[in-house]
């Protein structure tokens, strides 16, 4: 067993809502007189659970509530959870950006961040100046920058613009430039944002082998704080989920990436469509189920998605067909799909019917469902536009690297042959 | 799993804060960044000019020849013998250097949020670099200085650089302290109340007057109202640019008293403003 690198006990942090304006300097006064006396902070005891939702009943908010874990030396960290889970202000506070308000982080190394890449970029610069300025800011010394600077300069393809200033860069080969540096650093620890998620599809999937190599090949320490669950998947030996500001699990990456895919369900998600007021023909209620029969909204990429129909067939509207359609984030539509009523039954009365959507097929993103209920080209009995929404989350599709880049809403398994 | 005793790990995030948090060792580790941010202020403010570095040399000249023109001119203020231009060009070039470093560092959070709050570094290495680039500004204005200075004594005028003149290093270091010093004050009361950089806008050229920058402290010691003249000779700045002409001119006054004075005011505002500095820097990014 290796020996624990960076150690986090009961870590804490308190943010205050709304402007600071007027009342800043009351409160401070009274948290300084408290504080002089001896006393606790009485703003510490206030707060409440930090659910971006709802409204607050308290005027502090508890963005991370005592969070603990350790970080074996070699050992690649997921950190997952959903926006406002706390991920971004627990990577401020390992990266020294801001303090925890109880609690403390102890490490055995020396702590490089990367939240954004290009931090300190001066446009004026040119592209070598920048690649030691930036280099320098990580936490680099001159010598070296100086040994890897070769390299840099060739991971990032900016050969022939080194000795220009970066303003003339394209937003892209600034990016390039950035990471490069970034790539290069040689931190005991380093704590990586989804800074993945740029540049064209080429680069992405030079950056996300770089990351491989750094965490695997390399054998360093690392933090991974992401939403895409393929490159959590692929990178890391262990994960812990936020939620809410606190840990809710922590264990195996695999055994994470299914607890959150199962726990952190989208509240604007629709699920199921239930429709009371049905009179005569149509559709009465709809759920999406997993293959445990459980009512879920977000799915993995290699899961089967059931949609379970309860329809009404009234009088004579037996000859009528029951259809739907996919429909991707953009408008597109992606398949449409229909059950000819009367190739089943013919009789009237309440129908159970289930619908599988083919698994490995939809590309991850969001996805809507409209539902009818006609008979072709006479009537229109029912029809639920964007009825059912639910998300395919990445676990790991052959397309995973290209994440963020819309190659198209179906993933295809094509044959291919060489012929020479 | 054994544990692990305290003293084995490297350091330590929490947000308790030791009063003097000045880790000198963390700051050597950092002191190419701080050579790095020095060259980058040093070419960077004048790219794309045509006079370029030149700009440093024409502020002080035209404001020395507005201050002779208004002060010497129009309203008659003697120099004692000491051409006036020359007079003003030593007192500003000296006000000059404190007025950038105070300008420069009071808005060291505010200007930097985007850097502060994405990497870690210690934050006090950027009003640092902001003081040593101001210091080979200061480096080109004296080369000026020293320019007319032999002008002047060619043209025949009676000038003379007093014994003094080895306190020179203890001036500069006077002046880099205060201006850091009083920088580093403003610019973390400026994270929370944005009300100080109001204050710093016009409080500075205000100060200026009352800095004895373009009157020699015997006129101000002769026409002011006795408050005011009291106020102005106890500011220590008035200390300071009334020493750097006395060495540099031999005119003026000098004693070791408000010299010493002078010398531990910016001591201790140097030392607040570490302080405060240290207890900022730790979560300026919440409130910035």
């Amino acid at each position: 067993m290796k020996d624990i690198i960076l150690k986090a006990e009961n870590i804490s942090k308190q943010y205050r809502l709304g402007l600071v304006g007027t009342g800043t300097l009351k409160h401070d006064l009274n948290r300084w007189w408290h504080r002089v006396r001896g006393k606790e902070d009485p703003f510490l005891k206030v707060g409440s659970v930090n659910d971006r939702s709802t409204k607050a009943d308290s005027d502090y908010v508890w963005a991370l509530r005592d969070i603990n874990f350790e970080v074996r030396r070699g050992e690649v960290l997921g950190i997952i959870g959903k926006n406002g889970a706390g991920k971004s202000t627990l990577l401020k506070i390992l990266s020294r950006v801001t303090s925890p308000t109880t609690g403390e982080i102890k490490t055995k190394g020396r702590i490089a961040s990367l939240l954004e890449v290009g931090t300190g970029f001066h446009p004026e610069l040119t592209g070598r100046e920048n690649i030691y300025l930036n280099g320098a800011i990580l936490g680099m010394t001159k010598t070296e920058i100086k040994a890897k600077e070769l390299e840099i300069i060739e991971f990032s393809g900016c050969e022939r613009y080194i000795d220009t200033p970066v303003k003339r860069y394209s937003s892209g080969m600034r990016v390039r430039l950035a990471f490069a540096v970034a790539a290069h650093l040689e931190p005991d620890i380093l704590v990586i944002d989804e800074v993945l998620a740029v540049g064209d599809a080429e680069f992405q999937k030079k950056a996300i082998g770089k990351m491989q190599d750094i965490s695997r090949g390399e054998g360093r320490t690392v933090l991974f704080v992401s939403h895409n669950m393929a490159a959590v998947k692929s990178l890391c030996t262990r994960a812990i989920v936020l939620e809410y500001g606190k840990t809710v699990f922590e264990g195996k990456t695999d055994e994470a990436v299914d607890f959150y895919l199962q726990t952190n369900q989208y509240e604007g998600f629709k699920k199921e469509y239930i429709n009371n007021a049905l009179e005569g023909s149509g559709i009465e209620t709809l759920q999406l189920l997993d293959e445990k029969g459980v009512n879920r909204a977000e799915f993995g990429f290699d899961e089967v998605i059931s949609i379970k129909i309860k329809l009404k067939i009234h009088e004579n509207n037996s000859k009528s067909f029951l259809g739907f359609r996919v429909i991707d984030r953009k408008d597109r539509i992606v398949f449409t799909s229909e059950l000819d009523i009367a190739s089943i039954s013919d009789k009237i009365g309440t129908y159970d019917l289930n619908v599988n959507l083919p698994h490995r097929f939809l590309t991850p993103n969001g996805y809507f469902l409209t539902f009818a209920l006609h008979i072709p080209n006479v009537i229109m009995i029912d029809y639920i536009e964007n009825c059912l929404t639910f998300e395919i989350v990445e676990t790991g599709s052959s397309m995973h690297k290209y994440a963020g880049v819309d190659y198209g809403c179906v993933v295809v398994d094509c044959h291919w042959s060489i012929l020479n | 799993m054994s544990t692990t005793p305290n003293d084995e790990w490297l350091y330590t995030i929490s947000s308790k804060n030791k009063l003097i948090d000045l880790n000198f060792k963390e700051i050597w580790r950092y002191r190419d960044l701080l050579l790095l941010f020095v060259k980058r202020d040093i070419t960077t403010v004048y790219k794309q000019t045509i006079l370029g570095p030149l700009w440093y040399v024409i502020q002080p000249l035209f404001t020395s020849v507005i201050f002779t023109l208004v002060f010497n001119n129009l309203g008659n203020i003697q120099t004692g013998g000491i051409p006036p231009f020359l007079f003003n060009l030593a007192g500003i070039t000296a006000w000059n250097y404190f007025n950038n470093c105070l300008s420069g560092t009071s808005n060291t959070f505010k200007q930097n949020e985007s850097i502060f709050g994405k990497v870690y570094f210690p934050r006090v290495i950027m009003p640092m670099s902001i003081t040593i680039s101001n210091l080979l500004k200061l480096f080109i204005q004296l080369g000026i200085f020293a320019g007319f200075y032999i002008y002047y004594l060619s043209a025949g005028a009676g000038l003379s650089v007093n014994a003094n003149l080895f306190l020179f290093p203890v001036y500069l270091l006077m002046m880099a302290l205060l201006g850091l010093g009083l920088g580093m004050i403003f610019s973390s009361m400026t994270t929370k109340y944005r009300d100080m950089n109001v204050v710093i806008g016009f409080g500075v050229s205000l100060l200026m007057y009352m800095s004895a920058v373009p009157y020699p402290l015997s006129e101000a010691r002769k026409k002011f109202p006795e408050s005011v003249a009291t106020f102005v000779e106890y500011n220590p700045l008035t200390q300071i640019i009334e020493g750097f002409r006395y060495m540099l001119l031999n005119t003026g006054s000098f004693s070791w008293s408000g010299f010493f004075y002078t010398l531990s005011i910016s001591i201790v505002l140097f030392l607040v403003g570490i302080v405060i500095f240290n207890r900022t820097e730790k979560s300026f990014i919440d409130t910035v």
